[in-house]
């Protein structure tokens, strides 16, 4: 602390800096919207018009209903699903566990459409699976499209969080704890009610929270496979790209009310949380059992399916890339047409896509250690606010942040509608969180003694962050920074909203190649990005030397 | 290039909180001197104050007759060594001692010549490629402080570097850093709660208590002859006994409440009547026929003595106190005593203490508080 009450250095340059970028790429955005929101679109003038108007049609309201049914039914079967499947893989002896574990982040990390659309692929009107059925046993496969292929979608790519959430839980449980309850005579069933769901719930209802927002905002899985079953995201979208050129005052109320829901759930979750928070530390972290008998091949059965499932929409589309395409109908045997075409047509998405992810990664990975360290070692009330404002891209949808973006700055002083900049903005804007508290947790473990060290020795405080902070916390950093750069090629839901076809990025691509049923470079496409996902992913591995995946 | 620093007036706030009210003290070239006192007394504070990581709110430090509150922490050339060792972990230890060379920017012979005369002074030559996690405490701490030392620092501030080794390392390491400290000759500040570790390596001790030095002296000085009843019983333990003066033909007597009294020749300016407070220390007691009586409540065998918890007569001995103790040395005792028996205890009048009844100031003739 210093006596001035400001003293004009580095890191006073950084903390207005980060107010600057955050207010103009975040807050007056998200301004923006809510004041357009409340404008009347032929006229301007201030209306509740556009308010009245969703909750006094049907078409409309029923879509908030049947977000809210879908995404309450996602969040509740991932719970169920990624809850058991942590329990057992922790508590008993799993073959082929760490198989079992990357598959499962695989899946989780693939962009959703892609399931969307294999699954259409597979059980669709056309589907594999339906044409074998009916050709076979003229048998009627249940339809795979609305309110249930959602909720196959989404559960099927959401579930690994709980698991990822859970089990990281479960491994900090002290074994002691279990022998405590033990030893007090309690065993069995009551055991799992009593000791452990109680020690993993906070942990449990932070990776709930993280499904219900992922599911809530999801655009491309409703908008491939939802068909008439209408959600929040798909009707704001739709709502927005038909106005265009026109005002976006109903889409940007639809909005509105989307970030007010997450905003009610994020709150109510911290509440919740912050009621029932506690530390664990494991010295002696649970030892699996062997299970045996008729118990054990129900249980590696039951894991096994369920990871034969998730990753079944990956598996399709590498296959049906390989097939011979004649126009957008798969013919017999196989090719390389499909990459061909890609590699032709659409070899721009491809650059697109690892050039903006490349820069967008650079900016989060050096400005999230810049405004960690703020946070952490200059707090102040300015400080203190740019740690509020950086939660915000945690519960606003990434369409509602295309649509913020799009709508600040599509006029004068600043147009960046259709540039790349807006693009990578948006990515920057949605992953710089992630960064951000992994940086500040890395900050706070290394001790400010170090720091100390270096200035007594002559450094200067910059010189310091450079040379020995900044190099301490790189591993940590890198690491969750290459799990932020797999989410960033996969992002759709606001790239979508901000392309245009100078600035099409892979995951766009796919979606539109999927919408015109060029089902062969679709996945080809997919394919590229999977196999980029992978890599990226082994590279995590590597780089941070465990598997402990936090998102 | 080692240097006195003089602390001259210096005030410390936390916004409306003031830690350091108004604190001076003088350190000379070379010496070894140590803030002692409990924790949340000011003692880290002020040496983060010299290193420059505490701003100054009042009166100034200077290093000779450079005044540095406003010259930052690294244009001050100081070396310090943390309690938590603070070695930069990805670089070996060799490179960890090069890092302040090199910001110096002194050659690379110059460079090599420097680490490893250092290297060898603080016994850690074989470990010098290695990276920190993998050496012990005790090693790191001298990585740390052949770190600080090598850079020829103007004076070497210490913060508990010990506290997080345990007790044989501790010894060990008080030794070797007042070795290193003694052929460098360097001037150095050093910060601990450990009032064993404070008597056994400095020249000098500041004992502190909530922002104010109680007293500066040498270590025997300050065991000896605390000067005020804090001093008294925070360094070693102390029994206080509630006494009176009495002056009857010129010579100066100690009364304690049962009536037992000594003649004390060593006392400055009392009066006849003056309430004082008795301070004895448990070593300086010994078993005799007149004295003064009490039972014993507690035993304790520890070896070379037999420590003894004692209970006095009502109004004996002043309130408040942690225990009243007596050390029976067995190396000379004639009776070792049972919980429950009673005993005559006649305190050595050459070395109590006398303190004002406000436990403010010691009675005995030139004894400092500032010395």
């Amino acid at each position: 602390m210093n006596k001035k009450l400001l003293t004009w250095d580095f890191w006073t340059f950084v903390t207005i800096s980060s107010v600057a970028v955050f207010g103009l790429f975040l807050m007056y955005p998200l301004f923006s919207l809510f004041i357009s929101s409340f404008l009347d679109p032929a006229t301007g003038v201030f209306t509740l018009e556009n308010f009245s108007k969703f909750f006094s049609r049907k078409y409309y309201y029923q879509s908030l209903i049947n977000s809210m049914w879908v995404t309450t039914c996602v969040t509740i079967l991932s719970i169920m699903i990624g809850t058991a499947l942590a329990y057992f893989m922790t508590a008993f002896k799993v073959k082929g566990k760490g198989a079992v574990e990357v598959l499962v982040i695989i899946s989780m990390l693939s962009p959703p459409f892609i399931g969307a659309y294999s699954w259409v692929l597979l059980g669709g009107r056309s589907g594999i699976i339906t044409q074998f059925l009916s050709d076979l046993f003229q048998m009627e496969w249940p339809s795979i499209y609305g309110f249930s292929g959602i909720l196959l979608v989404l559960t099927l790519k959401l579930y690994p969080f709980i698991y990822l959430y859970v089990s990281g839980a479960l491994k900090k449980i002290d074994a002691s704890l279990i022998e405590a309850a033990e030893s007090l005579g309690c065993s069995g069933i009551k055991k799992v009610v009593t000791v452990i769901m109680p020690l993993v719930m906070p942990t449990l209802l932070a990776g709930a929270l993280m499904v219900f927002m992922n599911a809530l905002a999801d655009f491309g899985t409703p908008m491939l496979i939802g068909e008439g079953f209408n959600v929040m995201p798909v009707m704001i979208y739709s709502e927005f790209i038909n106005e265009v050129g026109g005002q976006a005052n109903f889409a940007a109320a639809m909005a509105t009310l989307m970030v007010i829901l997450t905003t009610t759930i994020f709150l109510l979750q911290k509440y919740v949380v912050n009621r029932k928070s506690f530390t664990m530390s494991s010295l002696r972290p649970m030892q699996a059992k062997g299970l045996s008998g008729l118990k054990n091949i129900v249980m590696h059965i039951a894991i096994y399916g369920l990871v034969l499932v998730s990753i079944i929409p990956q598996v399709t589309v590498i296959y049906t890339s390989f097939l011979k395409t004649k126009g957008q109908i798969f013919v017999s045997g196989f090719s390389l047409d499909s990459y061909r075409i890609v590699f032709d047509n659409l070899a721009l998405a491809i650059t697109n896509t690892y050039v903006y992810s490349f820069v967008a990664i650079s900016l989060i990975v050096f400005f999230g250690m810049l405004v960690a360290y703020i946070t952490t070692r200059r707090k102040s009330w300015l400080t203190d606010m740019i740690d509020t404002l950086t939660m915000f891209p945690y519960i606003i949808p990434g369409s509602v942040l295309g649509i913020t973006l799009l709508l600040a700055f599509n006029e004068d002083p600043l147009i960046l509608s259709g540039t790349a900049t807006i693009i990578i903005v948006s990515l920057v804007i949605r992953r710089l969180p992630y960064t951000l508290r992994s940086s500040s947790a890395i900050l706070y473990q290394i001790s400010p003694s170090v720091e100390e060290a270096s200035i007594s020795l002559g450094a200067s405080p910059l010189k310091t962050f450079f040379k020995i902070t900044a190099v301490m916390m790189i591993p940590g950093v890198l690491s969750g920074a290459i799990l932020s750069w797999i989410t960033c090629i996969n992002e759709l839901s606001s790239s979508v909203i901000l392309y245009t076809g100078g600035t099409k990025t892979m995951s766009v691509a796919i979606y539109t190649e999927v919408i015109r049923a060029s089902y062969g470079t679709a996945a080809a496409l997919s394919t590229i990005l999977t196999l980029t996902t992978v890599i990226g992913l082994l590279l995590f591995f590597k780089v941070s030397g465990s598997r402990d995946i936090s998102l | 290039m080692s240097v006195a620093i003089h602390i001259d007036h210096v005030i410390k706030r936390y916004d409306q909180v003031t830690i350091i009210p108004n604190l001076s003290a003088h350190i000379k070239n070379g010496e070894f001197f140590t803030l002692l006192g409990p924790s949340g007394c000011g003692k880290t504070t002020l040496l983060r104050m010299i290193a420059g990581f505490n701003s100054i709110e009042g009166g100034e430090i200077k290093f000779d007759d450079l005044v540095i509150n406003e010259i930052p922490t690294h244009k001050r050339n100081i070396g310090m060594v943390f309690q938590s060792y603070a070695i930069f972990p990805h670089l070996t230890v060799r490179e960890n001692i090069e890092y302040g060379l090199k910001l110096r920017r002194f050659n690379k012979t110059e460079i090599k010549t420097k680490v490893d005369a250092i290297l060898k002074a603080v016994k850690i030559e074989e470990y010098q490629d290695r990276l920190p996690e993998r050496l012990s405490g005790g090693q790191q701490q001298r990585v740390a402080l052949a770190r600080a030392i090598v850079i020829h620092p103007n004076v070497l501030l210490m913060d508990e570097p010990l506290s997080n080794l345990d007790a044989k390392l501790r010894v060990e390491m008080r030794s070797a850093i007042r070795e290193v400290q003694n052929q460098v000759g360097i001037t150095t500040v050093y910060v601990t709660h450990d009032q064993e570790e404070a008597l056994a390596i400095s020249d000098r001790i500041a004992v502190m208590q909530t922002g104010v030095i109680e007293q500066i002296g040498k270590p025997q000085s300050i065991y000896t002859r605390p000067y005020n009843v804090f001093v008294s019983t925070f360094i070693g333990h102390s029994n206080l006994f509630a006494g009176k003066i009495k002056v009857e033909d010129h010579k100066t007597f100690v009364l304690f409440q049962d009536g037992y009294q000594f003649e004390m020749d060593n006392l400055g300016a009392v009066t006849d009547g003056q309430e004082v407070i008795i301070s004895v220390r448990p070593e300086e007691f010994s078993v005799q026929e007149n004295g003064i009586q009490c039972t014993i409540h507690n035993r304790v065998f520890l070896g070379k003595y037999v420590n003894y918890t004692l209970t006095f007569a009502p109004g004996m001995v002043i309130k408040n106190q942690s225990a009243t103790e007596f050390s029976q040395d067995l190396g000379h005792a004639e009776k070792v005593f049972e919980i429950g028996e009673t005993m005559i205890l006649r305190p050595n009048k050459a070395k109590v203490n006398i303190f004002t009844a406000d436990q403010r100031m010691n009675l005995i003739r030139d004894v400092k508080q500032y010395e």
